[in-house]
């Protein structure tokens, strides 16, 4: 013995001088065996065996000798040697060891040769086995004899098959195997010294195999059927798992349990195999063990429909949680993680195996929120993970929010996740949406998943942290697509969405509005246009009082927009608002919304190039306006005109009043026409286009570009052909002239822009003149 | 075999052969020089029938003062050698005296000779028959010719046999429970038992059951005793019970001899799970021999089972109990 040594050089020599001598007393052996020397025989394999007794030698090589010497035994026995006097004879040996590998050996050919009921051998063999107690050498043995016996077992159909009870019999010896060698295999911890300790876990851990290959055994015997291993095998092996008191054994063997036996056993006997698990020592991964298990069950319940009601039948979904709810308070110390854990893997079994009870599912989320109760928010990023998980789980399997929304559950849950991870959670199932494209579109539900988003909705309280301005884009794009998804063919129903969606966004603060507004606003008009639509085929009051309800909501909303502020944004939407309500002919509406856009730009838009753009909008928005009053519009059109003409910079006031034409010209000819004021806002732009001209010639030494001239031109061509009266032949012959001077005065910088644009614009006229029809008689007479 | 003998005798040559010679079993024996020879076997109440061949070395002629066989049964102590105590003693005169010139045969018969020892060869002691020729000459010496032969008795199997069931231990320390099947085994019986451990806190490397073979010789204060191992024969490699840490330290470095236990409901014996070790052990590869109880007030042979646990300390714990043996007729064996 190595004792308390255990230099590993020493151990290295130990095991050289094992191999050696294993393989000298091989020879002698053989040689033996050549020469049917029994007795020479069995003492030189006897001397070899004991190698195994001295080192820690591993003993397959042994085990391959022991193949040779059973061969020869058999031969023996033909030759008329009586295998009960061999049974008897090896087991004069003195050394235990070499004699029960002996026994072994013997006994296998015993078996075989029938003289012996095959049931009394294997017992016999099982029994004596019992005087090897070391750990690892009794093991070894005892896998030596599983091995032997593996194919000479009683079984139904087997060539050894014995009296009735013959399959028992074959159960109870691998059973007893199976006990004396987990016994062993647990031991095996305590043995060598306490420093050792984790090499020796290491090692055991290697074995595990050697003790798991019983239970595989059992699991091939033909013989078993549900009855036996609901009786007698499994409650034997559960026994004694919960007996051995050991981490490792628990943790592998119940493992093993799953995985070799069949889906229907497990399913029949779930009572029994749950109700082992809370007697499991505190410190074994149940959750993996449980979650194996479920897994293992799912994967039965996808494998044929025709299972299900084996299911339905023995309720597993209710064995399966109350079992949960026992191991977890029977491990008190359990931590969150492993908790959630275990709900996720019943919610993974419950999902796959009842799609359609929601309930279930509902029921799992409930009960992990009675377990979670009483912790608080789960700070621990483990936990967190799987409670994503857990959550994440729904939404996968139905691809469909709805579904995750019918838990009543699923909020009480998230409401565990801190506040990362709730926002997490909540980009998921959006994104799960956005996947799917799932249509949200009753009023309940969408309350129910705003308030599973609030995390991206609002700013939580003590959340003053920085937050990364690419993190809320990206979360409040989603958000506007969420909004974008959200859809019922019915105005009310709708209407009542957009107004929980409405509730639920405005209080989302100065870094939300701007992204989640604009999706609710067109999604609002998307309604009114919708509401338009019905109009048409009558119910007039209603749709108008709904509409307006409408208008009224929308500007809430960019009211709240308009104070963060963001005044273009906020311009722009009033601006759609207003063509809208244009479109549904509510005046007052309309101008409402005109007139916050005004006080917008007066107020809030200093930037000169904003207010280029934001006039550009206000004169296209309500160029397109029919509903004024002559009063309201000239109001508008007065105070666009107004702000066309202060802008700063000369180009930009020009194109700005030229623009402004267009407001006394409506595209409608029922509309406003109104020539006179439209040439005058063209001569207007015409004296700053020269204005500008002659600011550049002082500024700058050489007159500007001519291109504000050719688009004046281009306006007059836009008019003339639409028919006003006061744009003449001449006024435009004059205006031509006038380009081409100014092109060809000394300071004039060449500017093939200009040109190419003059160029064009010729073109268009001589084109227009060839055409043909009233048109060209129109151009006639313009000389180019 | 005999004529070797008879070489020794240049006088003459004297030869013993039994009637049924070549149908008698004939079992191996011992001899002083540590040669193993083949020997007739015999039990008691026998006819003891042959016939001797004397033959003079040619030419020559033999006188005696008359020739007599004598069975004897002799028992023969080695711290006494040379000095044999005859037991038994039965004389036939083979002729009168006279003078021989060529080979004579001498028919000789002891009917129902009671033998009741058995032939022992132990270490202190050996127990023989033997036929003894002698041809008695006045001044030149007798010429003496032995033949040795085996006697064994066979007993029927004992009516009561109990099993040998013991609890034995160290006060808090071990606690161990054994059985034998039985307490009296016949020389090619097989010893079953097990063995339950109770309650161990040494570190058992091994545990061997050992027949021990004690041979007392002499009375009174010349008994000498002289105890022998004959089979060691390992039961255990390992513990079936582990021992987180040694509790216990002995004091004695020797060997310990485990106490009797009365049984009871110890704590500990309730908790732990008793594990039991299969005995079977077979008696048929020792050479052991009936016990023998005060044969002649010479000596006594008996036999033991030892049971013996060994600690990683190599110490010894062990517990010895008599077992009988007896001599089992072959063929009903």
């Amino acid at each position: 013995m190595t004792a308390d040594g255990g230099v590993a050089e020493d151990e290295e020599k130990w095991l050289a001088a094992g191999i050696t001598g294993l393989q000298q007393n091989a020879f002698y052996m053989h040689r033996a065996l050549d020469s049917n020397n029994l007795k020479d025989a069995l003492k030189y394999s006897a001397q070899m065996l004991s190698e195994l007794r001295t080192s820690r030698l591993s003993p397959t090589k042994a085990f391959d000798e022991l193949r040779r010497l059973e061969i020869f035994f058999l031969e023996e026995t033909r030759r008329g040697c009586s295998i009960i006097d061999l049974y008897e004879l090896v087991q004069h040996a003195g050394n235990i060891l070499p004699r029960l590998y002996l026994l072994c050996t013997v006994g296998s050919v015993y078996i075989k040769s029938k003289e012996a009921p095959a049931k009394d051998i294997l017992k016999d063999l099982v029994e004596m086995c019992r005087g090897v107690q070391h750990p690892l050498r009794g093991l070894f043995l005892r896998s030596y004899l599983s091995q032997v016996s593996r194919d000479k077992l009683p079984d139904i159909g087997s060539e050894y098959e014995g009296d009735a009870d013959t399959v028992m019999d074959a159960v109870e010896f691998v059973l007893q195997n199976f006990t004396e060698m987990n016994k062993l295999w647990v031991r095996m911890q305590y043995q060598g010294p306490a420093g050792k300790k984790e090499r020796r876990e290491k090692e055991r851990s290697e074995l595990r195999d050697l003790v798991g290959k019983n239970l595989h055994v059992l699991s091939q015997i033909e013989g078993v059927d549900l009855d036996i291993y609901r009786e007698t095998l499994l409650s034997r092996v559960l026994e004694q798992v919960v007996n051995c008191k050991d981490e490792l054994a628990q943790y592998y063997l119940m493992d093993c349990i799953i995985q070799v036996f069949p889906d229907e056993y497990h399913l029949q006997t779930l009572d029994v195999l749950l109700g082992a698990c809370p007697q499991l020592q505190p410190s074994v991964d149940i959750k993996m063990v449980l979650s194996r298990l479920m897994e293992r069950l799912s994967n039965y319940a996808a494998s044929s429909a025709g299972v299900l009601p084996e299911f339905l039948q023995v309720d597993a979904f209710t064995k399966l949680n109350g079992a949960i709810g026992k191991v977890i308070g029977a491990q008190a110390d359990m931590p969150v993680a492993g908790v959630v854990a275990l709900y996720s893997s019943l919610l993974m079994f419950t999902l796959h195996v009842h799609p359609d009870r929601m309930d279930y599912a509902d029921q799992v989320l409930g009960s992990c929120v009675d377990k979670l109760s009483g912790i608080g928010k789960v700070e621990d990023s483990q936990a967190t993970k799987q409670i994503v998980a857990l959550l994440s789980s729904p939404l996968d399997k139905y691809n469909d929010v709805n579904t995750a929304l019918k838990l009543t559950n699923y909020p009480r849950v998230m409401e565990y996740l801190d506040l990362e991870t709730n926002k997490v959670m909540a980009s998921i199932i959006i994104r799960s949406i956005l996947k799917n494209n799932t249509v949200i579109s009753s009023s309940n539900k969408v309350e129910a998943l705003f308030q599973l988003l609030k995390g991206l909705l609002q700013d939580a309280d003590g959340d003053h942290d920085e937050v990364d301005e690419e993190d809320i884009k990206e979360d409040q794009n989603s958000i506007s697509r969420l909004i974008q998804m959200l859809h019922n063919d019915d105005p009310v129903q709708m209407f009542k969405i957009l107004n929980i969606v409405k509730n639920n966004i405005l209080t989302g603060g100065v870094k939300r509005l701007p992204h989640t507004v604009p999706p609710l606003v067109f999604s609002s008009l998307k309604l009114v246009r919708r509401l338009q639509s019905r109009m048409e085929s009558g119910a007039e009051e209603e749709v108008v009082s709904e509409t307006q309800k409408i208008f009224q909501l929308l500007n809430q909303i960019i009211e709240a927009l308009s104070n963060i502020p963001v005044p273009e944004l906020s311009l722009r939407l009033y601006l759609q608002c207003a063509e809208a309500a244009n479109d549904s002919d509510l005046e007052p509406v309309a101008y409402e919304f005109f007139t916050q856009a005004y006080i917008l730009y007066e107020e809030e838009i200093s930037d000169s190039r904003a207010q280029v753009t934001a006039i550009h909008l206000i004169i296209g928005t309500l160029q397109r306006m029919h509903v004024f009053g002559v009063e309201n519009r000239d109001t508008l059109t007065h105070k666009a005109t107004g702000y066309s003409a202060k802008l700063l910079k000369k180009p930009d006031k020009c194109r700005a009043v030229y623009a402004c034409s267009h407001l006394f010209w409506a595209s409608d000819p029922d509309g406003v026409r109104d020539g006179e004021r439209v040439l005058l806002c063209l001569k207007r732009a015409l004296k700053i286009a020269d204005a500008a001209q002659h600011m550049a010639n002082v500024t700058r030494g050489s007159s500007g570009s001519v291109t504000l001239f050719i688009e004046i031109l281009n306006k007059y061509l836009y008019f003339f052909e639409k028919g006003n009266p006061q744009i003449t032949v001449t006024t435009i012959q004059d205006l031509i002239a006038l380009i081409t001077t100014e092109m060809q005065s000394d300071s004039a910088i060449p500017d093939p822009a200009a040109n190419s644009f003059l160029a064009r614009t010729m073109q268009y006229i001589q084109f227009q003149k060839q055409k043909g029809g009233s048109i060209s008689e129109k151009y006639e007479p313009l000389q180019v | 075999m005999n004529y070797l003998l008879g070489a020794f005798k240049p006088a003459s040559h004297i030869s013993i052969v039994f009637t049924d010679e070549k149908n008698r079993k004939k079992v191996p024996i011992k001899k002083e020089n540590g040669q193993t020879v083949m020997a007739l076997l015999f039990q008691s109440q026998e006819n003891i029938v042959g016939k001797i061949s004397i033959e003079p070395v040619q030419g020559k002629k033999i006188e005696h003062n008359g020739i007599k066989v004598e069975l004897l049964g002799q028992i023969e102590m080695y711290f006494d050698r040379g000095n044999f105590y005859d037991f038994t003693s039965l004389v036939r005169e083979l002729d009168v005296p006279g003078e021989l010139y060529e080979k004579k045969l001498y028919p000789f018969e002891f009917s129902t000779v009671e033998m009741p020892y058995e032939t022992y060869n132990g270490v202190n002691v050996r127990l023989r028959y033997v036929l003894k020729v002698t041809i008695s000459r006045g001044y030149a010496g007798s010429i003496i010719e032995y033949q040795d032969f085996v006697v064994r008795n066979y007993s029927p199997p004992p009516s009561i046999n109990n099993s040998i069931k013991m609890e034995v231990g160290i006060e808090d320390c071990m606690h161990i429970e054994f059985e034998y099947n039985k307490s009296k085994y016949h020389l090619k019986d097989v010893i079953i038992g097990k063995i339950y451990f109770l309650l161990v806190r040494i570190k058992i490397k091994n545990m061997d059951l050992e027949i021990r073979r004690r041979e007392s010789t002499g009375s009174g204060a010349n008994t000498h005793v002289e105890t022998e191992t004959l089979a060691k024969f390992e039961l255990m490699d390992g513990a079936p019970v582990r021992v987180p840490r040694s509790r216990y330290e002995t004091m004695s470095d020797g060997d310990i001899i485990l106490e009797l236990k009365r049984k009871r409901e110890d704590d500990f014996i309730t908790h732990q799970p008793s594990e039991s070790i299969p005995i079977r052990l077979f008696l048929s590869p020792y050479e052991l021999t009936p016990t023998h109880r005060n044969i002649n007030n010479k000596f006594s042979v008996k036999y033991y089972l030892n049971l013996v646990l060994v600690d990683e300390e190599d110490r010894r714990y062990f517990k010895q109990q008599e077992i009988i043996m007896y001599r089992l007729a072959e063929d009903s064996s």
